[in-house]
């Protein structure tokens, strides 16, 4: 017995001594990622880091409910793409500071998540994703004949406006800072939520429902909890998105971006905190690639689909963290 | 003239015919997706792409070889089933022990590949595909000029679902698939060859689609993007219906069709979205489906 627990404290030792090496490696990440953030511009078009970072910031939203509570969204453009309108919207017809527009396209995004996730909870798996679909391409049409998104021609020409009032945004830096601000703001949100309580209660969803249900956990709630903020934060990334492209169109909302998310997350690795900000900026970089030739995107975004799910599942970080080097700077990687 | 609900007669017909051919197209579609569900547990979003090249494969075909639509209605399903065939031993066969929400992914990349490919050789816009000669023309009703190929599409669909439903339910085969989706394992040690069935039975699924495919052809125009419009509204058509039963895919199809046609009678604004509606209401009453027994 005293052996058994000799054995346990050994090894409980081990994983705290390796998990310090984990933090100590991930601080040093952070810090690292940090300033190469803050650089950045001086390097590359600030255009496409924005748009990276949106995108990063939208992955790891969706990654939110994918990865820490185990549902397959196929509707999240609705929730990017709303946003996008509603700021655009609020911003140039109202009159609105940008930080309001975004608050708004945030608010606006929440409650479609609520109501999509209300519907999509009853069912699982499968039809969960396929519901969430179908709920999606319904918001496209209706945004495809709504008044106030101009159907086709999308809202145009947004205001970037000043930030409380006062910082123009309309200085490409100021808007780079602001963007990188946003997007800082979300993650901090992302990674407080999943080592919440609540996060806890939601990995556990994820690995064992039925046990969660029999621990008197009201999964449903949870689920729609989850949903909701993964919706919100997938608005903050396309309200953010609207104000520094200066439009809202109908691509946003339509089935090909709740692909792309997908393809992002899946690529980066499903389940790691960081792995959706480089699945996204590989996608990103690769359509800004590929933008200027004839070849169609959807044919590469299509082949690396398949290649992802058939050889690495756990993604660019996934495979990163269960690889001897990231096994040795003590990540732990599951799923 | 004579009206009905204040709309007159003809359009309603119009309308009611224009939903029955939609709704063969679901019905058709939905029942592929919900046989290929219930043996592999897959969700084939590639069922949009494969109805696609069904309607390319038709129209290749009379372009460079010059065969006609009886003998395309024929192969062009054969040349899909078999694609598929290869698609599943190959690639898809290796994910079954997976979570089965990377099959819905693999095949989703699939779809894109297929579509982007056909969009990159043929651009986006759609190409005409004549009905054959038998078929055009239209009759009277009466009360209505029904097109002769639509009335074709709508009674030729009925056979297919209806054959299917007997081959599923009647036949030997239909006994061993229908066993191997009970229990797989229990199956093979009786020494069937599940594997295969297994392959046989998503070949049939992208032959039907691709049957499907070959039968739009003259009504809707043959494009690249045809698939994708379609197989969103027919994964809301099998939620409806919930996957477990063939006969439930099948009355789900033309029912949801009629409604979607009704709707453009009284309300056209919202016909796009009417099926996505009913989708809802139903999640509400009956979680599982109108036939679901649910997974």
């Amino acid at each position: 017995m005293s052996h058994v627990v000799h054995s346990t404290t050994t090894a409980k030792a081990a994983r705290t001594e390796r998990s310090a090496t984990a933090s100590k490696a991930y601080a040093a990440f952070l810090g690292i990622g940090l300033v190469l953030l803050i650089v950045a511009p001086l390097f590359f078009y600030p255009i496409f880091l924005m748009k990276l970072l949106c995108f990063a910031l939208f992955a790891c939203a969706f990654n939110l409910l994918l990865g820490y509570t185990g549902l397959l969204s196929f509707g999240h453009a609705t929730f990017f793409g709303g946003a996008a309108y509603f700021t655009a919207h609020v911003v140039k017809e109202w009159g609105v500071t940008p930080e309001i527009g975004i608050l708004i396209g945030v608010a606006g995004a929440a409650m479609l998540g609520l109501v999509m996730g209300f519907f999509a909870i009853r069912r699982q798996g499968i039809y969960f994703a396929m519901i969430t679909l179908a709920l999606s391409q319904m918001f496209f049409f209706f945004c495809l004949q709504a008044s106030f998104t101009h159907g086709e021609d999308g809202i145009q020409s947004v205001p970037r406006g000043h930030l409380f009032g006062f910082i123009d945004l309309n200085n490409t830096t100021s808007m780079y800072y602001f963007v990188l601000a946003v997007f800082l703001i979300g993650m901090i949100v992302i990674w407080r939520f999943i080592n919440s309580p609540f996060g806890m209660i939601l990995k556990s969803i994820r690995e064992n429902e039925q046990r969660a249900i029999s621990l008197g956990y009201s999964v449903a709630r949870y689920k729609l909890g989850a949903f909701v903020m993964s919706a919100a934060l997938a608005g903050m990334a396309g309200g953010t998105k609207a104000l520094v492209f200066q439009f809202a169109t109908l691509t946003d909302v339509g089935w090909q971006m709740s692909g792309e998310v997908i393809l992002m997350t899946l690529l980066g690795g499903i389940g790691t905190l960081i792995g959706p900000i480089f699945g996204a900026g590989l996608v990103v970089t690769l359509q800004n690639y590929l933008a200027t030739s004839q070849f169609p995107v959807t044919i590469i975004t299509g082949v690396v689909f398949m290649v992802c799910v058939l050889l690495f599942r756990r993604g660019i970080i996934g495979e990163f963290y269960a690889s001897r080097l990231g096994r040795k700077l003590g990540f732990e990687h599951r799923r | 003239m004579t009206m009905i609900f204040g709309i007159p007669l003809q359009a309603f017909m119009g309308q009611l015919l224009i939903g029955l051919i939609n709704g063969s197209f679901y019905a058709l579609l939905s029942l592929g997706l919900a046989v290929i569900f219930g043996l592999l547990r897959v969700i084939n979003f590639a069922h949009g792409a494969q109805y696609m090249l069904g309607a390319f494969v038709a129209m290749l075909m009379l372009q460079y070889f010059g065969i006609n639509y009886w003998f395309a209605l024929l192969l062009a399903p054969i040349v899909v089933g078999l694609f598929g065939a290869v698609i599943e031993r190959l690639l898809l066969s290796r994910l079954y022990k997976l979570d089965h929400l990377y099959g819905l992914l693999f095949t989703f990349g699939l779809a894109l590949t297929i579509e982007g490919t056909f969009r990159y050789l043929y651009g986006s816009s759609g190409q005409p595909y004549a009905p054959p000669p038998a078929l055009t023309g239209a009759t009277n009703l009466g009360f209505m000029f029904l097109p002769n190929y639509r009335g074709w599409v709508v009674v030729v669909s009925l056979i297919a679902c209806i054959g299917t439903w007997l081959l599923i339910e009647k036949t030997k085969l239909g006994a061993y698939l229908r066993a191997a989706t009970e229990n797989p394992t229990l199956v093979q040690a009786f020494g069937v060859n599940v594997p295969m069935l297994l392959t046989l039975t998503y070949a049939l699924g992208a032959g039907l689609a691709a049957f499907a495919g070959v039968l739009a052809a003259p009504i809707y125009q043959v494009s690249p993007l045809m698939g994708s419009n379609i197989i969103i509204v027919v994964f809301a058509v099998v939620v409806v219906g919930g996957m477990g039963s063939i006969m439930g895919a099948i009355v789900t199809g033309y029912m949801l069709g009629i409604a979607e046609g009704l709707t453009k009678v009284f309300y056209p604004e919202a016909s796009n979205i009417v099926i996505f509606v009913i989708m809802a209401i139903v999640l509400l009453i009956r979680p599982a489906g109108l036939f679901g027994r649910d997974a």
